[in-house]
């Protein structure tokens, strides 16, 4: 009886059906739905080529520039020819050292020593002005070149810049990527780490993730109560309350970080309240803002609607009765929730969770407004090498290890938790 | 009402009023006692207060005056999940992230029961609704039938002396719930668990309970069992409100021997057995079911007056006939009498004299 | 049809004609720019009917190289330091100014004869001198006000947060010379391993102390908010903060780092002619020594040094005194080697990020 209800009569499974006028069915209904594809891919053809020529293409070109720089083979033929032609090791002769000088007069001719100079410097500081003062005075260069570049100046007989320069010389590196994760090649060609005082990105990425994982937890620990609340409030007072919920998103960047100061600051009304109240002593006021803090607190702000809004839409839904089901059978409250409420919620933590901690990671205004120093986040540097440093190449190789470890991330989660479980609303 | 005065119940509503907004009252003045292994079920539109009881009841409401007791205790400061009161739910509830066997056995998991008695006694509950061998199974791939019986053995499975059941068949078509309704009463019959059953459908209310409570404006109009709720409604409420029903609007003329004389609006005189009705010239609601209204003069009793009545319209049911007379100057007069062998089928226009036995007609309050 | 076609066409035309009538500068933002709109923008404008579009940015040489790599610049004049317009010049981003088109000195002095030794280079020509002094507020020391760069470094005389540039240049050399590293032998000291390494243990003596800031609206306002009792500041916005706006602020003439700054035109301006003509216009000796009245940095025209009078924000404050090239405020100054930093900005610059990542 149970199964009589359970089991609708199966599809016709004998032989292969046709159409009243005998087309086999299979053949005219794929025929049927290829038009309605084909107008269905017309319609998202401009969204895909928009997403190719705004998306795919720029993060392509820069997961190029993190590991192809020819500012030094395009500049510096005649060199890049004999490193070619001489393999790691050989000991740069006088014909090293023509090439280097016909390069030289042509860095001159072509305004192009800075360039050069720049690359090399990237990974051999202070050899910039070597490249500049000398084309500036290339054309004085005459045979023999080894002695007439050793006397413009004895650096050029450095053997590590001999090898940084094969290096540079290849367009196709690894070395932003050794850079970003705080290793450089020595004279021998050898991976090592940089010198304590130079590292910086490993502790970065570290840290950044672990900000990241602050705030995510921070936002579900302080959006859950309100999304539970939004979820159970009558519609009006839910919608009332969401506009609060949506106002960091209306509001400026900077009218908000305005206010995180007038706040947070050392003067700011937090203190201020604070030391009226006797909490703290005058001397003693808190650091909110300029630190890591002041980074936590603004971000979590920021990104606290988007925790909510996946958790608003996931319980919205739960009827009370699956909680008074289990009241009624026998649980308390809190073993209601940790058993069937918190469970029905895990999409959408797990979607907020997600959505949070990658907006985090890659978030850079914020930290860069309100972090101070010890704020800073990865991507801080990221943003310093693009627009500041101008070392594309580095700022490319830090965002793809970004990119990768999001991905790595996104994947273990999916293994862990499963894409499809998500719930974005 | 009915209820109070009664010899102390296993459920004992006393005096209970609840307010939501502190200005209009849901429930008021409720008194009901029910003896252990009853099934009562609450009746009634929604918004009557007939949901507002059970939730009160299972702990999720608290009563804003009054007391209720379980086997005498009072409950009001028991939490829900100390009650040990079964609950099916109108959308079953069954928790959708656990499988129909972790479902069932999540009431013995929280008490504490261990894993050999449990799984004992969740293969007892499944076999009990003729699912075993559908424990693996989650509540979304079930059908609607199903998903019922799982709720069902639920509620059950931990063994409460008391359940409610809150509109538990709304959800399933007519066929699938007139069978549920059977086996519910028969599980009921077999347990000899106490059940409150909230239902707004008459005919369920009716093959399910041993008494049935009407509501009504947060009151109970009448508590009864099903065939004196139906043969002897106690107001034009309960007489509109189950089953089908002819209305005729009078005045009491006289009563006497248990009898009343109606003169209806339009001039007509007709008997009626005086219910809530004051004396006479007190306006009332002659309510006549339409299977007791004959034409054949043979079944009229001798001693009753008559009234003219013109077919507006024949209806073939089947079993029976149904017409729609036009009396009293009211056109939705009906009558149903059986498809017996050889009887008459009326035409409309046709002109005929109908009458009825005096007990069958009950003269009500007008409300 | 026709008529509309031919009535959109002219309307194109006078659009287009319309905008080779303007220029567009990126500059600084705050009160320095606006020193630049009254002193050049606004006289060029009137001069010629080119009108100058000004747009701001937290360093105008930042944005450069993208726009010049991307083939899409956008701006015509840029305001940049020193040094990244060397920099920039020597990667091509720039196009060469011919110095023929700089007007000469009134009195006749050809043009590169009147600018200051160093004050016109390839691709840019200097307008001012501004410099990187320390600022303190003068309502948190009463009595025993500080008077030089040590005194910054000097928590606890001199109780208070410090407000710092985020960035190595000039904090380093600051930091050396108040550890007392003369003016004249920074640079040299920097270059070594040794000196970075006393720079960075410098500022870690109050590294717990500072606040640090990246426009330079942000000092005048920590000092304000008295998030700050001392902060490394540009010298302009503290004049203009303490001179037009009241505040209580003064500047330590001792241990601070000037450098000149100046327009650069972009490789691949929209508008070059109309660019060159501004610059030409606009670093004549009259415009520079009027810009000096709007704001304290120094002009870089010789000829136009007499001509500066008084702060047209107040119309009674003297200007020379607080100018960066006062003789009176170069006691213990230190110019800024620009060869230095185009070489090792980005080394530095590492250290420097790797040192305030640090705990």
């Amino acid at each position: 009886m149970a199964q009589s209800e359970a089991s609708s009569p199966g599809p016709e499974t004998a032989g292969a059906l046709t159409t009243a006028d005998g087309r086999p069915l299979a053949a005219a209904l794929a025929r049927a739905s290829a038009r309605a594809r084909r107008r269905a891919f017309l319609l998202v053809l401009p969204l895909l080529a928009f997403i190719l020529v705004t998306f795919v293409l720029p993060i392509g070109q820069m997961l190029l520039r993190s590991v192809h720089n020819d500012a030094f083979p395009r500049n510096m033929p005649a060199l890049t020819a004999w490193f070619s032609a001489n393999p790691r090791g050989t000991e740069p002769g006088e014909d090293a050292f023509a090439a280097l000088a016909a390069d030289l007069k042509g860095l001159r001719a072509n305004r192009t020593a800075g360039e050069v100079g720049t690359r090399v410097n990237y990974e051999f500081s202070g050899t910039r002005s070597l490249f500049t003062a000398t084309a500036r005075n290339a054309e004085a260069l005459a045979p023999p070149y080894r002695e007439a570049l050793l006397a413009a100046d004895p650096a050029w007989g450095d053997p590590r810049l001999w090898a940084v320069m094969r290096d540079a010389s290849r367009a196709i590196t690894p070395n932003f990527y050794l850079a970003a994760l705080d290793r450089a090649r020595d004279e021998t060609g050898a991976v090592v780490r940089a010198p304590p005082e130079r590292r910086i990105y490993v502790l970065l990425f570290e840290r950044t993730f672990l900000v990241a994982g602050v705030i995510t937890a921070l936002t579900l620990l302080l959006g859950y109560p309100v999304a539970h609340l939004l979820a159970t409030l009558p519609l009006r007072w839910s919608n009332l309350l969401m506009i609060f919920v949506l106002l960091p998103f209306w509001t400026s960047l900077l009218v908000r970080t305005t206010a995180w100061i007038v706040l947070l600051q050392g003067q700011g009304v937090v203190n201020n309240v604070l030391v009226a109240l006797g909490i703290v002593p005058d001397s003693g006021r808190l650091s909110l803002i300029y630190n890591q803090t002041g980074t936590i607190i603004a971000m979590t702000h920021i990104l606290l609607p988007f925790m909510i809004l996946p958790l608003y839409s996931v319980m919205r839904p739960i009827p009370p009765s699956y909680t008074r089901a289990a009241r009624s059978l026998g649980a308390s409250s809190w073993t209601a929730f940790r058993r069937i409420y918190f469970p029905l919620t895990l999409p959408g933590i797990a979607a907020g969770g997600l959505l949070v901690f990658i907006l985090a990671v890659g978030y850079y205004i914020t930290p860069a407004l309100v972090g101070g120093a010890s704020g800073q986040l990865i991507s801080n540097l990221i943003a310093f090498h693009m627009s500041s440093s101008l070392n594309w190449s580095l700022a490319a190789a830090l965002a793809a290890i970004l990119l990768a470890a999001v991905l790595l991330l996104y994947w273990l989660y999916d293994r862990l938790i499963g894409i499809d479980n998500l719930k974005l609303g | 009402m009915d209820g109070s005065g009664q010899a102390r119940g296993f459920v004992e509503f006393d005096r209970v009023q609840k307010s939501y907004d502190g200005v209009t009252l849901v429930v008021k003045d409720l008194n009901l006692a029910m003896p252990k292994g009853e099934f009562l079920t609450l009746l009634g539109p929604s918004g009557s207060g007939k949901t507002t009881c059970l939730m009160m009841l299972a702990g999720f409401e608290t009563a804003t005056h009054g007391e209720i007791r379980l086997d005498g205790r009072p409950i009001t400061q028991v939490p829900p999940h100390r009650r040990g009161i079964g609950m099916v739910f109108q959308n079953y509830a069954l928790f959708p992230h656990m499988t129909v066997a972790e479902n069932l056995a999540f009431p013995l998991e929280v008490r504490g029961i261990g894993r050999a008695a449990r799984e004992e006694k969740v293969r007892r509950a499944l076999d009990m609704v003729q699912m075993a061998g559908f424990g693996g199974r989650r509540p979304a791939q079930l059908s609607g039938g199903q998903q019922q019986r799982i709720a069902l053995a639920r509620a059950l499975v931990f063994e409460p002396e008391l359940v409610l059941m809150d509109e538990p068949l709304g959800a399933l078509d007519k066929q699938l719930r007139e069978r549920m309704q059977f086996e519910i009463k028969h599980l009921h019959e077999r347990l000899g668990i106490t059940v409150v059953y909230v239902t707004h459908d008459q005919s369920e209310a009716l093959t399910m309970s041993d008494r049935v409570a009407v509501f009504n404006d947060g009151m109970i109009q009448q508590l009864a069992p099903p065939d004196e709720l139906y043969e002897r409604p106690a107001n034009s409420f309960v007489a509109q409100f189950i089953g089908e029903n002819n209305r005729l609007p009078g005045r009491i003329e006289s009563v006497e021997g248990g009898r009343a004389l109606v003169r209806l609006d339009t001039g007509e005189l007709i008997d009626a057995t005086p219910v809530n009705v004051t004396g006479p010239g007190a306006r009332t609601l002659v309510s006549i079911r339409p299977e007791r209204v004959e034409f054949k003069p043979d079944q009229i009793p001798a001693d009753a007056h008559t009234i003219e009545a013109e077919v507006l319209e024949f209806i073939y049911m089947g079993d029976s006939f149904r017409t729609r007379l036009r009396v009293a100057g009211s056109d939705d007069f009906i009558m149903k009498y059986r498809n017996a062998a050889g009887q008459r089928r009326l035409e409309p226009g046709e002109r005929v004299t109908i009458g009825w036995s005096p007990a069958d007609a009950r003269a009500l309050d007008m409300p | 049809m026709t008529r509309l076609l031919i009535l959109t066409t002219a309307l194109a035309g006078a659009a287009g004609m319309a905008s080779a009538q303007s220029i567009t500068v990126l500059g600084w933002g705050g009160a320095y720019t606006q020193s630049q709109v009254e002193a050049y923008h606004k006289p060029f404008t009137a001069a010629t009917g080119i009108t100058v579009i000004s747009v701001d940015s937290d360093n105008p040489a930042t944005p450069i190289p993208a726009m010049v790599e991307a083939n899409n610049v956008t701006i015509d004049v840029a305001v940049v330091e020193y040094a990244d317009a060397v920099r920039l010049c020597d990667e091509g981003m720039l196009e060469v100014i011919d110095h023929a088109i700089l007007p000469p000195a009134p009195d006749g002095t050809p043009a590169m004869e009147d600018f200051l030794p160093g004050m016109v280079t390839d691709c840019m020509v200097g307008t001012d001198v501004f410099a990187t002094i320390v600022a303190y507020n003068t309502t948190a020391f009463p009595d025993n006000p500080p008077t030089t760069i040590a005194d910054f470094f000097d928590t606890e005389t001199f109780p208070g947060k410090r407000g710092v540039r985020r960035g190595a240049k000039a904090t380093l050399e600051m930091a050396l010379m108040a550890d007392g590293v003369p003016a004249e032998e920074v640079y040299s000291v920097l270059a070594t391993p040794e000196g970075v390494d006393r720079a960075f243990a410098k500022l870690d003596s109050i590294k717990g102390d500072i606040v640090w800031w990246q426009t330079g609206s942000q000092p005048p306002q920590l000092l304000a908010d008295g998030e700050v009792t001392m902060s490394i500041a540009w010298n302009g916005r503290i004049f203009n903060a303490a001179v037009a706006e009241g505040q209580p602020f003064q500047i330590i003439w001792d241990g601070q780092v000037y450098e000149p700054e100046g327009f650069v035109i972009p490789k691949g301006a929209p508008n070059l002619d109309a660019a060159l003509q501004f610059v030409a216009f606009a670093t004549s000796t009259e415009p520079l020594a009027n810009a000096a009245t709007w704001i304290s940095y120094g002009p870089t025209r010789a000829s136009s040094a007499p001509l500066v009078g008084v702060f047209k924000g107040d119309g009674v404050t003297p200007m020379a005194p607080h100018l960066p090239t006062s003789p009176e405020n170069l006691a213990n100054a230190l110019l800024s080697d620009y060869e230095f930093w185009v070489d090792r900005d980005a080394e530095l610059n590492e250290r420097f990020n790797a040192w305030l990542a640090a705990n």
